[in-house]
């Protein structure tokens, strides 16, 4: 997709994985530009700019969002989270842990977005089924793996999250 | 369970951390100060005629750095795996659409793309030929002055008579079947940031690469320097599978030369529709059989004719249809072939490398066939198989005895067809007749495959130990992760091998100044090659490391063993010491404690006027039954299961074996009834992921994995090969299987909705819709 001519600057601000961030953006700055470029926040990728991959899939006030679909200025005063902030405690989330266990990793570059895709449906489903990991999951396109570890990983972070709370 | 320590067992990739934080940094993620920003101008017409190329206005655009054409190289105007025939910027004539013609340099990604704009390009169209029965037909349009009848290449394969082996036949079929160009779909589009050196023509180049040794080679080419000014780094890579090679090697040789002029750090980053229209793809093939049997169902002679589209470059053409020669008559004794595969130029885009590289295309033919002369011999599918295939000691189509290595494939095909229930099933559906509503199918499709490059050149590959004073290891390879999982494996093999700690390797990335040229990580040869160079490198060191255990622990050398971390006394394992400090007392006595593993391929030969020799070292046998569910209403194939059995030799690692079968058998199953490059007169339709399908997780049934032992002599600790064999045998699988269901035989691939309800395709082509069936 080509990007449009950036015009106008402007200041937002919003959250980051818990930080409060003031941050100058274009007109046509989308919200992954912001992470990636501006913020510096790489985790989140791009893989087709028309929000069908997944790949840059981040939480908006904890909803998921293709950030190459949302303008930047949209992000004013909302709470974005991204893959960097799932291990902030400097200890790895149980999804990251089930994703390791389950080898649901190959190339790694749906990983980001799957676990956010992922994080979103175990806060609202903390006992999802499996018909529900897979919806859950649908809109992000992995060309390695055949989804079958990542949906096992999703599986046992559930399982393990409840015991653990 | 296992006699091994590390290998074989389902241990976490190495990299799984740096995944799944998002800290891998892959090509995109790098920056440098004062980085310039690439954006291609390609070819408005697929075949046309260069009049005027003028790029002043956008060089004199505020932020524009440089627009690089092909007056801006020195050294190689073009590259090529085989023939240098694919130009990095073309200066006079496009050939197909995804033709590089500039690339404006900028301060920014935007700067740069609207100041493609501003280059004006006048053209001439020239006649075009998109069908490759049309091009190597009498008078044809000449696409290469040099190349008659637009042939890139041609092997030919002679085995028996095929004539009197037809007079013989009771039962003679004659088919065609046809595939279509597919994308490999890597999730992360092609990237790469070239950074000049401090000394002349130097340049160090960070990228998405699959083959790192082959960016660098044709980089050097097109700079015009010798391979060590040119220094590659590999990135994480999201995903390859065959794809990033030669495109990958114009776009780090278009950064190359950007970098070189501006002197400054110069990042190339595709977006998709770039990629779909640019990047080489899977060739379509077009496949007429003979087959010939007995009224008792013994094979008697094949006479096969393939045309594989090139597209305009002949890329690696000469190498995927080499392997399609090989083993176009599938895992059966036939005794009398003709085989004749032709690669052709056209104006398509060009194609080359992808999983499986020439053979999905003959298995969905021959394994759709087979099927076919079954049900003419009024046999069952399985037992006529089973009649004719491969057994110990067979002799392939080019004469090659099948004798140094276990021949699994009826192993792999009972194991598979019985864990389905396959016989059962397959007898109830063919009586369940419908032409409405859903109605259920099973078939399945086996194959051998050999393994590594075979005799189609020099198979040889490298790896580097070294370990630290702390006992600490570094493992540096020549072939390259692409996301399978070859760093996992290889810090396996060399854990397993010193007896170190699994977790105290650290492998490196891939860089060509530090490790030698290995050859190109592709045709599944990693784990055979590269995995026996690591082993080799490995010994080495841990002979030095056991003289110095020994000494410590007043045994003799050759009584030492080493595993998880220490050194021990074979018959006394409690007189033993720690892997580190051995290393740490090696080091205090000066003992080097690195080694260059390397290994070269058994030997191997072609003779390429008969089509006959010992053409791979080894092989491996698979075996895919699917089971699907067909709407006869819609044309709807829905896949249910998939139970896949693959003879790996030995799984260094279970887990990701078989993550590389969930992987293959979802890739087959797009390239069965989903995917399909749409080209129309040569112009890319299917631009994104909204228009290009690859199976999302609502689309993959259930997969059951079978993963077969039988180690070969060859690969370390007898491990062959998984990564290509997963994704050659589930389309005709699904083909066979949607025949059981509703009795219609498509021999076009993908089996999507019209070609399944209609038996044709309504795209369009050549300007009409419905063309298919005209």
């Amino acid at each position: 997709m080509k990007k449009a001519e950036p015009k106008h600057k402007r200041l937002i601000s919003f959250t980051v994985n818990g930080d409060d961030i003031e941050v100058e953006i274009s007109a046509s700055d989308r919200l992954i530009d912001v992470l990636r470029n501006k913020l510096r926040l790489t985790g989140t990728k791009e893989g087709c700019g028309i929000g069908e991959c997944g790949a840059c899939t981040v939480l908006m006030d904890g909803a998921p969002v293709n950030s190459c679909l949302v303008p930047a200025f949209q992000a004013e005063g909302s709470v974005i989270e991204t893959v960097e902030g799932l291990d902030a405690s400097g200890k790895l989330h149980p999804l990251q842990e089930a994703f390791v266990e389950h080898t649901a990793i190959q190339c790694g570059y749906c990983t980001p977005g799957m676990l956010m895709s992922a994080l979103a449906l175990l806060r609202e489903h903390p006992e999802p089924t499996r018909e529900e990991i897979t919806r859950a999951i649908s809109g992000n396109l992995c060309r390695c793996t055949g989804y079958h570890q990542i949906i096992a990983a999703i599986e046992d972070a559930s399982a393990k999250m409840k015991t653990t709370e | 369970m296992s006699s091994f320590t590390v290998v074989n067992h389902p241990i976490s990739r190495i990299d799984a951390t740096t995944k799944v934080t998002g800290r891998a940094e892959f090509a995109d993620d790098l920056a440098f100060d004062r980085m310039l920003y690439g954006q291609v101008l390609r070819a408005k017409y697929p075949h046309a005629k260069i009049l005027e190329l003028d790029t002043r206005k956008a060089e004199e655009a505020p932020g524009v750095a440089a627009v690089i054409t092909y007056a801006d190289i020195s050294g190689a105007q073009a590259i090529g795996p085989v023939r240098p025939d694919m130009p990095i910027f073309v200066s006079t004539r496009t050939m197909y659409l995804g033709d590089a013609i500039a690339m404006v340099v900028a301060e920014t990604p935007e700067i740069a793309n609207r100041a493609l704009d501003l280059i004006r390009v006048e053209y001439e169209e020239l006649p075009t030929i998109f069908d490759v029965e049309e091009a190597v037909s009498e008078g044809a349009l000449q696409l290469h002055k040099d190349y008659p009848g637009n042939i890139v290449n041609h092997y030919p394969l002679r085995k028996g008579n095929v004539e009197e082996g037809f007079k013989a036949s009771d039962v003679i079929l004659e088919r065609t079947y046809t595939t279509q160009l597919i994308e490999h779909a890597y999730i992360e589009p092609e990237a790469a940031v070239a950074v000049p050196g401090s000394v002349d023509g130097n340049v160090t180049i960070y990228g998405s690469i699959q083959n790192p040794f082959t960016a660098r080679r044709h980089v050097a080419q097109v700079l015009g320097v010798s391979l060590n000014r040119v220094r590659i780094i590999q990135c994480a890579m999201g995903g390859s599978f065959g794809g990033k090679d030669d495109v990958v090697s114009a776009v780090c040789a278009r950064a190359a030369v950007a970098a070189l002029k501006t002197g400054r750090p110069v990042k190339v980053v595709y977006t998709r529709e770039e990629s779909l229209i640019e990047s080489y793809k899977r060739h379509p093939y077009v496949m007429k059989y003979k087959v010939g049997a007995t009224r008792d169902g013994r094979l008697l002679a094949m006479e096969i004719y393939i045309l594989a589209d090139a597209g305009p470059y002949s890329s690696m053409t000469p190498f995927v249809t080499w392997r399609s020669v090989v083993q176009a008559t599938g895992p059966y004794e036939v005794p009398n072939v003709k085989t004749d595969v032709y690669g052709v130029y056209t104006n398509n885009t060009y194609t080359g490398a992808m999983r499986g590289f020439g053979s999905p295309q003959i298995i969905f033919a021959q394994e759709s066939l087979m099927d076919e002369l079954a049900k003419e011999l009024g046999m069952d599918p399985l037992e006529f198989r089973l009649k004719n295939a491969f057994k110990q000691g067979s002799v392939t189509a080019s004469g090659q005895v099948l004798d140094e290595h276990t021949v699994s494939l009826m192993n792999v095909i009972k194991k598979a067809t019985e864990a389905i229930g396959y016989s059962e099933k397959q007898r109830a559906y063919a009586k369940n007749k419908t032409a409405r509503g859903k109605v259920r199918g099973v078939g399945f499709a086996a194959s051998y495959r050999g393994v590594s490059l075979g005799a189609e050149g020099v198979d040889a590959a490298g790896a580097l130990v070294s370990v630290q004073p702390d006992g600490s290891v570094y493992l540096h390879s020549g072939l390259a992760e692409n996301g399978q999982g070859l760093k996992t494996i290889f810090s396996q093999i060399a854990a397993e091998e010193l007896g170190c700690r699994f977790e105290d390797i650290v492998f490196m990335d891939t860089d060509t100044s530090v490790i030698p040229d290995s050859g190109a990580t592709v045709a599944s040869r990693s784990t055979t090659m590269g995995g026996s160079a690591v082993r080799d490198a490995a010994k080495k060191v841990r002979e030095v490391l056991f003289g110095v255990a020994a000494e410590l622990l007043n045994a003799p050398h050759e009584e030492i063993t080493a595993a998880g971390g220490k050194m021990y006394v074979n018959e006394d394992p409690a007189r033993c010491v720690d892997f580190r400090d051995v290393a740490r007392a090696a080091y205090g006595k000066g003992q080097l404690m690195a080694a260059l593993g390397w290994y070269q391929a058994p030997k191997v030969s072609w003779d390429e006027k008969t089509g006959q020799g010992k053409a791979y070292f080894t092989y491996v046998y698979g075996c895919q039954v699917a089971e699907v569910e067909v709407d006869c209403d819609t044309g709807q194939v829905k896949v249910l299961k998939v139970v896949a059995a693959h003879d790996v030799g030995r799984a260094i690692n279970p887990a990701t074996v078989e993550g590389q079968i969930y992987g293959g058998v979802t890739m087959g199953m797009g390239y069965g009834i989903l995917e399909e490059v749409e080209l129309q007169d040569g112009v890319t339709k299917t631009r994104n992921f909204d228009e290009y399908l690859i199976p999302t997780s609502m689309d993959v049934p259930e997969i059951v994995p079978i993963i077969v032992e039988n180690p070969d002599s060859y690969g370390p600790y007898g491990a062959k090969t998984i990564g290509e064999p997963t994704c050659e045998l589930l389309a005709p699988a699904i083909a066979n299987a949607v025949y059981n269901a509703c009795g219609k035989r498509i021999r076009r691939l993908p089996l999507d909705l019209e070609r399944v309800l209609l038996g044709y395709s309504l795209r369009a082509a050549r300007g009409k819709r419905g063309s298919e069936q005209a």
